[in-house]
C-alpha cells in the first residue's frame, strides 16, 4: 500500500504539468488572498517578507554556495536597488497614475545593483577566499557611507513616506521569475563553470572555462537579484535608511543560506522561509502571545527581563545561530542536495547520486 | 609544418631558473616523452605550454598562433588538452559533469539564452550530453555517469581525467605522468589505451613519465631534461645508452 502510494507520488513528481499547475494555483492565491482577505494582514506581510528573503538567499547562494566565495556585499546591493527604485517612484515616475511603472522602477533598481556588481566582480578575477570577503565588506561600507553623505537622498535620516506599492502578486511574480532565472543559470554552461571554479579554479581554466566571463555573469546576476529584492523591500517597509542595509542585513542573508544549505536552491527557499518565521517569533508581541499560557509568576518576570527586550536579544541570537549552524550543521538542511523538481529533466541523470548520505562536503571542514 | 614549436623558452621563479633554452618541435601524429629526474622542470614545461605560467623568454607557437601571453582557457580553446600529475578532477561533481564542463568553449549560446533556457540552449546542451556520454562509453565509465567523481577508485579517476581532457577535442594532448601509481598490468592497459586514442582521435601526444616500460614501449622520441636543461633528445634506443642521461640518473660513472 505504502509502496503503491510512493510510486504514485513519484509519478506525480515526474509529471511535466506539475510545475505550471502549481504556478497557476500560486498566482491565483497571490491575487485572491489580498483581494478577499483570506489571511490576516499580518500573515500577508510575513508572506511578502518571505518572498523577498527567498530572492536574497537564492542569489547569495549563487556566490557563496555554488561559487564557493564569501560575499558580504549583499546588503549593499539591496541598498542600491532600494534607493534607485525609490527615487524613481517618488521623483521621476508618476506611479500614482500609472501603476505599471512600478515594475519598471524595480527592474531599474536591479540593473543599478548589477552595474555595481561589476565593482565586486573585477577584483574577484585576481583575489579569492578571505581576501575577496574583505573586499565585499569594504564595498558594503563604501555604499553605506556614500548614502549617508548624500543629502539629496536624505543622508543618514533616510527616506520616509514611500508609497506602499509592493503587493503579494508582485512579490510572487519576482520571486518565481528570479528563482527560475538563477536555476536556469546554474544548469547552463555558465553555472557548470561556476561549480568548476569552486572545485578547482586552475583546472577549470585549463579545461577551457572562461573563468572571468563566468564570474562576471554570476556576480551580475546575484547583485541584480539583490537589487530587485531591495526595491521590493523598500516599497513594502515604506521607509529606508542606510542603517537598514548594514552588516546585520548581510548576516541575516548568510544565516538563511547556511541554514538552508549551500549550493541548493531548494535549501535556500527553505532556509529563507524558516528564517522569516523565526524572526517573527522573536518579536516581543508574538513571543508574549505565544507564552501567555505560562503561569503568571513565570510569565511576568520573563516578560519583564527577556521578552520585552527581544529586539536587542535578536542581535545576539541570530549571529549565535549562524555560529552554531556552521559548527554543528555545516551541510544545513539540504547542503549540496537538490529537490528533483528543480533539476531540469536533461540534467537529472547526471545528478542521480547527488544525495550522499551522512557525508560532509569537502569545504565544510576547511571552513571550520 | 610543425604542430607545436617551442623556441628558446625559459622560465624563472624568482632567481631560480626552472627551464632554460627549451626547444621542441612536434609534428602531427607524434608521440613524444619528456623524462628526467624529479625537479627537472618537466611539469613546468607543460604549465608553460598551457598558459598556467607565462614564459619569461622565448616563444611557443601552436599551428602558427603564439601561445605566450594567452590565458589557459584561450589556449585550451585552441584544442590543447592536458591531465595532471596529481589528479585534479572536480571532486564534488558528477562524472558526467566533469566531462561536460570541459566542453565549455565549444558550446555556442549567449548568457541570455542560458538564463532563459531558450534558443540554442536545448540543442547545444543535448549535443554536449551525447558527446560526453560517448566519451564516457569509450572509457567504460558510462554506468558511473551520475556518480560523484571523488567516489571513483584511483584507476578510474585517472581514466576520467583523460576522458575530460579529450572533451575539449584536443589536437595536442599533454599527459602528466599518466601511469603514476599503477601496477604493471594496469600500465600495459594504459599503453594500449594511449595508442588507441592516438589513432582514434588523430592526436599528437606529449607525455611526462617515470615508468621506463611505458616510455620505451610506445614513445617514438624522448627528450631528457635535468635542472631545466635539455640533456638529450632522440629515439629510445639512443637515449638508453646516452652517457649524459645515465649520469643524470645514476650519478657520475668513475673512469676505468
Amino acid at each position: 500500500m505504502i509502496a503503491l502510494m510512493r510510486e504514485q507520488w513519484d509519478l506525480l513528481l515526474e509529471n511535466r504539468w506539475l510545475v505550471p499547475i502549481l504556478l497557476v494555483i500560486g498566482f491565483g492565491l497571490a491575487f485572491a488572498i489580498p483581494e478577499y482577505n483570506l489571511l490576516s494582514v499580518y500573515v500577508q506581510l510575513i508572506l511578502m517578507y518571505a518572498g523577498i528573503n527567498i530572492i536574497l538567499a537564492v542569489s547569495l547562494n549563487l556566490v557563496n554556495g555554488y561559487m564557493g566565495e564569501f560575499s558580504l556585499a549583499h546588503a549593499g546591493f539591496m541598498a542600491v536597488g532600494a534607493y534607485t527604485a525609490v527615487l524613481l517612484t517618488m521623483k521621476v515616475f508618476p506611479v500614482a497614475g500609472f501603476p505599471f511603472l512600478f515594475p519598471c522602477a524595480v527592474f531599474a533598481g536591479g540593473l543599478a545593483a548589477a552595474l555595481l556588481g561589476i565593482i565586486v566582480a573585477i577584483p574577484s578575477f585576481k583575489v579569492r577566499g578571505d581576501y575577496l570577503a574583505i573586499i565585499t565588506l569594504a564595498f558594503l561600507m563604501i555604499v553605506k557611507s556614500l548614502i549617508e553623505n548624500i543629502d539629496f537622498i536624505g543622508g543618514p535620516r533616510g527616506i520616509s513616506g514611500i508609497m506602499k506599492l509592493t503587493t503579494l502578486p508582485w512579490v510572487f511574480f519576482w520571486t518565481v521569475a528570479l528563482v527560475w532565472m538563477v536555476r536556469n543559470f546554474i544548469y547552463s554552461k555558465y553555472g557548470r563553470g561556476v561549480l568548476s571554479i569552486r572545485e578547482d579554479e586552475i583546472a577549470s581554466d585549463l579545461m577551457s572555462v572562461n573563468t572571468r566571463h563566468v564570474k562576471f555573469f554570476a556576480f551580475m546576476l546575484s547583485s541584480f537579484c539583490a537589487g530587485i529584492a531591495g526595491a521590493l523591500f523598500a516599497h513594502l517597509l515604506q521607509f529606508i535608511s542606510p542603517r537598514i542595509f548594514d552588516i546585520t542585513k548581510s548576516t541575516d542573508i548568510l544565516i538563511m543560506v547556511y541554514l538552508g544549505g549551500i549550493a541548493s536552491i531548494g535549501g535556500s527557499i527553505l532556509g529563507a522561509t524558516l528564517f522569516t518565521v523565526l524572526l517573527e517569533l522573536l518579536r516581543p508581541s508574538t513571543m508574549a502571545a505565544l507564552l501567555s499560557w505560562l503561569p503568571s509568576f513565570v510569565f511576568e518576570p520573563l516578560n519583564e527581563h527577556f521578552i520585552s527586550h527581544l529586539g536587542v536579544w535578536r542581535m545576539v541570537i541570530m549571529p549565535l545561530a549562524l555560529i552554531l549552524v556552521m559548527l554543528y550543521w555545516p551541510r544545513g538542511i539540504m547542503g549540496l542536495r537538490e529537490f528533483r523538481g528543480f533539476i531540469p529533466r536533461r540534467d537529472r541523470e547526471a545528478h542521480h547520486y547527488i544525495n550522499p548520505q551522512g557525508e560532509e562536503p569537502d569545504g565544510a571542514t576547511d571552513r571550520r | 609544418m610543425a604542430l607545436l614549436t617551442a623556441a628558446k623558452v625559459g622560465h624563472q621563479f624568482g632567481g631560480l631558473c626552472a627551464v632554460a633554452d627549451f626547444n621542441l618541435e612536434l609534428h602531427h601524429g607524434d608521440l613524444m616523452a619528456v623524462i628526467g629526474p624529479n625537479g627537472a622542470g618537466k611539469t613546468t614545461v607543460f604549465n608553460l605550454i598551457t598558459g598556467v605560467y607565462r614564459a619569461t623568454e622565448g616563444s611557443i607557437c601552436f599551428k602558427g598562433t603564439e601561445l605566450v601571453g594567452k590565458n589557459p582557457n584561450q589556449i585550451a580553446a585552441l584544442h590543447i588538452g592536458r591531465t595532471f600529475q596529481n589528479i585534479r578532477l572536480f571532486r564534488d561533481l558528477s562524472v558526467l559533469d566533469n566531462v561536460r564542463i570541459a566542453h565549455h568553449a565549444q558550446i555556442n549560446y549567449t548568457p541570455l539564452e542560458g538564463l532563459l533556457h531558450l534558443g540554442r540552449y536545448r540543442r547545444e546542451e543535448q549535443r554536449i550530453i551525447d558527446n560526453s556520454r560517448l566519451l564516457l562509453a569509450i572509457f567504460k565509465l558510462e554506468h558511473l555517469a551520475g556518480e560523484t567523481a571523488k567516489n571513483l577508485p584511483y584507476g578510474l579517476q585517472r581514466r576520467l581525467e583523460i576522458a575530460r581532457a579529450l572533451a575539449i577535442s584536443p589536437e595536442l594532448l599533454l599527459l602528466d605522468e599518466p601511469a603514476a601509481g599503477m601496477n604493471p598490468n594496469e600500465i600495459d592497459q594504459l599503453m594500449a589505451l594511449i595508442q588507441w586514442i592516438r589513432q582514434e582521435f588523430k592526436l599528437t601526444i606529449l607525455l611526462i613519465e617515470h615508468q621506463m616500460k611505458l616510455v620505451m614501449g610506445i614513445c617514438e622520441r624522448i627528450k631528457v631534461l635535468d635542472f631545466g636543461v635539455t640533456l638529450a633528445e632522440g629515439p629510445p634506443k639512443m637515449i638508453q645508452n646516452h652517457p649524459k642521461v645515465l649520469e643524470a640518473y645514476l650519478g657520475e660513472i668513475p673512469d676505468g
